[in-house]
């Protein structure tokens, strides 16, 4: 079992989750979050005063799968939040022990 | 737990002691029997006492006295005064005599062919104070609503960490300033405003005329009074207890509550909640009611045209840009400076690094509107008379100088200053302009209005950004809206006004007019006094009031309840219970 984290951009939501989909994964969490890059941060002015914005929003998918998936599910993402821009955002893919699916107390792959 | 007790059974004996002292003190003019219950009023016994006899049940107010014509002339004359034999010998009193009854004989031979016309005239009388009494109770509630709207605009421009306490200081400070009114604040402003030492008209003119509140206690220097305050009406009991005087009481408390919910936007997310009570205590009742009384309560600063001839009208101040909105300004100084700047939004050096954003730019549009709005009744309703039709004019210039003010701030800031158009310096236009006008509305025509708005844009951006660099931290533009703008509106009477009204004003004939219509410099300096003394004498107000807090409990909370947020710590409630906030981004951290 491995979990991909993909951190993309907030507008991507709605395609990355339709591609999943397409691709027979349906389950995901999500959450909102803030982050950057290399991209560096620009200034901004509030009242005559400089501030610089550093962090951007950013969207963090989690989605935990069998092994044979996971290469076909990170093609997935990247086609779909994909733009070519600098902060496009990153995968990262994980281990995970075991997992549970709390209804009916099923394990391993079953439970995914 | 013992210490709240005793304080609080204190402050109930005080309360319940004063109440029944004044019923005595003021039972001279036969209103004891009255006092305790609420029976019928039968015909006050006039006792010793020449004090005019006071109408709690408004069924004596408003009488063939008050029928007048658009123009003001009377339908009733009464008799002339008679001539002393002095003035038998000055040809010019000779003849205003015999105008005068001539004009009485007509009016007495007219009502003896028409009785009728004569019974009609008091409820024509009776009507025309009623308009006044609606008129005034009715923009009074208008300004109650911009309450509403400070807590919107303040709370907005704090972080949301500090909601429930925002939004708590300015909610407390309603029912706090009003007491401190009722108890006190009101006879101090107005309880000398028909004492015959005052070269100004002192009975409330527009509604009935009643003229109880007349005690003023003053200084008298070279022949000139100067008062100072007031001592008819405490606990609107006495000659305050009069249905005119209710209604004006109303009304100026409601100005009163604009003044007193300033402060709190300047000095927020970092004011104790205890310390804003006990300056809660002491605006109502001490800080507020001086310098209304020297400008409203026909006071010195009233009569400053009328005792110095070359100062104008006096002190001219229509709406209150500086009994009301300086004096806010002022205090929210005083305690901006004292308590300190936010941490986090300035280095080591003074420098701004890290700027604290709102957290909620549409409750502060929300707010502005409501304020913009509210000041309908702000501006006109200061005729305090329906029946002045000015109110037209002074509704419109309200509107026109709020108008080019926050367009004129707008464009500054985009296209001068931050190439980017700030919602919240919209905002702060809109409301500078507004706060501008409150002293001229009555005075100026729409080209004027207009002016006064432009520069009122221009003059709070300016503001904000100098207090935002010498380092005092002000949350909300507070000092720059009211205090600095207060203080131009009034400058610009001695400019703008163009001589269409106000004739009279202040003991002073003719119409108010400034140096742009051919009135001199004279008016100019009678503002600028007021200005300056506005400024003195809150400036050393505030600072007592700070510092008595501060010795009480100490006026700033800790750093770690600034840092975690004061709703919880000081308040016990979240203002935004149940929803994910990031904390980090909200308090700047400083990197040391």
């Amino acid at each position: 079992m491995k979990k991909i984290e993909a951190i993309i951009k907030p507008f991507k939501l709605e395609e990355v989750k339709d591609a999943l989909g397409e691709i027979g994964i349906e389950g995901m969490t999500v959450t909102e979050v803030k982050g950057f890059g290399r991209q560096k941060g620009h200034t901004e002015i509030y009242r005559g005063s400089e501030y610089t914005v550093d962090f951007l929003p950013k969207i963090k998918l989690e989605v935990v799968l069998p092994n044979d998936r996971v290469d076909a599910a990170t093609a997935a993402i990247i086609k779909a939040a994909k733009t070519g821009k600098i902060g496009d955002g990153k995968i990262f893919v994980t281990t995970i022990d075991d997992s549970v699916r709390i209804r009916t107390e099923e394990k391993g792959d079953k439970a995914l | 737990m013992m210490k709240k007790l005793i304080t609080s059974i204190a402050a109930l004996t005080v309360f319940g002691a004063l109440s029944l002292s004044t019923v005595r003190a003021q039972s001279t003019n036969g209103m004891a029997g009255m006092a305790m219950t609420n029976a019928a009023p039968a015909a006050p016994v006039e006792a010793a006492s020449t004090d005019p006899a006071t109408d709690p049940a408004g069924t004596k107010t408003g009488t063939a006295a008050d029928a007048q014509d658009a123009g003001g002339t009377h339908f009733v004359v009464s008799a002339p005064a008679d001539l002393s034999d002095d003035d038998k010998k000055d040809t010019n009193k000779v003849a205003a005599y015999t105008d005068a009854k001539k004009a009485f004989d007509d009016y007495t031979a007219q009502a003896a062919k028409e009785p009728l016309a004569v019974k009609l005239a008091d409820s024509v009388g009776h009507n025309r104070v009623a308009i006044n009494f609606m008129w005034t109770l009715v923009t009074g509630f208008l300004v109650m609503f911009m309450q509403a709207g400070f807590a919107l605009v303040e709370t907005g421009l704090c972080r949301a960490k500090n909601a429930s306490h925002t939004m708590a200081m300015n909610f407390m400070i309603y029912p706090m300033g009003m007491l401190g009114f009722y108890l006190c604040g009101f006879a101090f402003m107005f309880g000398g405003m028909a004492d015959t030492h005052s070269l100004v008209n002192g009975g409330i003119g527009t509604m009935g005329g009643y003229s109880g509140l007349n005690h003023e206690v003053g200084l008298t220097i070279g022949g000139k009074f100067f008062g100072l305050f007031g001592t008819k009406g405490f606990l609107l009991k006495g000659a305050g207890y009069d249905s005119a005087a209710f209604c004006l009481f109303l009304f100026q408390m409601v100005f009163m509550d604009t003044t007193a919910t300033i402060p709190t936007g300047g000095a927020a997310e970092r004011w104790k909640f205890s310390a804003f009570m006990i300056y809660g205590c002491f605006i109502g009742t001490l800080m507020y009611p001086f310098f209304g009384n020297w400008v409203w309560g026909n006071g010195w600063l009233a009569n400053l045209g009328a005792n110095f001839p070359g100062l104008g009208h006096g002190h001219v101040d229509f709406a209150g840009s500086s009994v009301v909105h300086m004096q806010g300004g002022v205090i929210a100084l005083i305690f901006c400076y004292f308590i300190g700047k936010r941490h986090g939004k300035y280095d080591k050096n003074g420098k701004i690094v890290h700027p604290i954003m709102p957290h909620n730019i549409p409750m502060v549009m929300l707010g502005t509107f409501i304020l913009a709005f509210g000041w309908f009744g702000f501006n006109p309703g200061s005729t305090l008379a329906g029946t002045d039709l000015r109110i037209a004019v002074v509704a419109v210039n309200t509107m026109i100088a709020g108008s080019t003010a926050a367009l004129a701030t707008t464009l500054y800031m985009w296209w001068f200053k931050t190439k980017k158009p700030d919602p919240s310096m919209m905002c702060n236009g809109m409301l500078a302009g507004l706060v501008a006008i409150t002293a001229p509305c009555a005075f100026v025509n729409a080209s004027g209005a207009a002016i006064i708005g432009i520069i009122a844009g221009i003059l709070v951006v300016e503001a904000v950004f100098f207090f935002d660099k010498i380092g005092i931290d002000d949350a909300v533009g507070a000092i720059s809206v009211h205090g600095v703008n207060g203080a131009w509106g009034c400058l610009s009477i001695g400019l703008f006004a163009d001589g269409t009204y106000g004739d009279g004003w202040n003991g002073v004939s003719g119409t108010v007019k400034g140096l742009l219509y051919g009135g001199g410099m004279g008016q100019f300096w009678a503002e600028l006094i007021g200005v300056v003394t506005c400024f003195i004498t809150l400036s050393v107000l505030s600072t007592i009031v700070y510092f008595i807090a501060e010795k009480l409990v100490g006026n700033r909370i800790s750093l770690e309840v600034e840092i975690e947020g004061l709703d919880v710590p000081e308040m016990g409630v979240p203002g935004y219970g149940g929803m994910q906030m990031d904390k980090d981004s909200e308090t700047p951290m400083l990197k040391t």
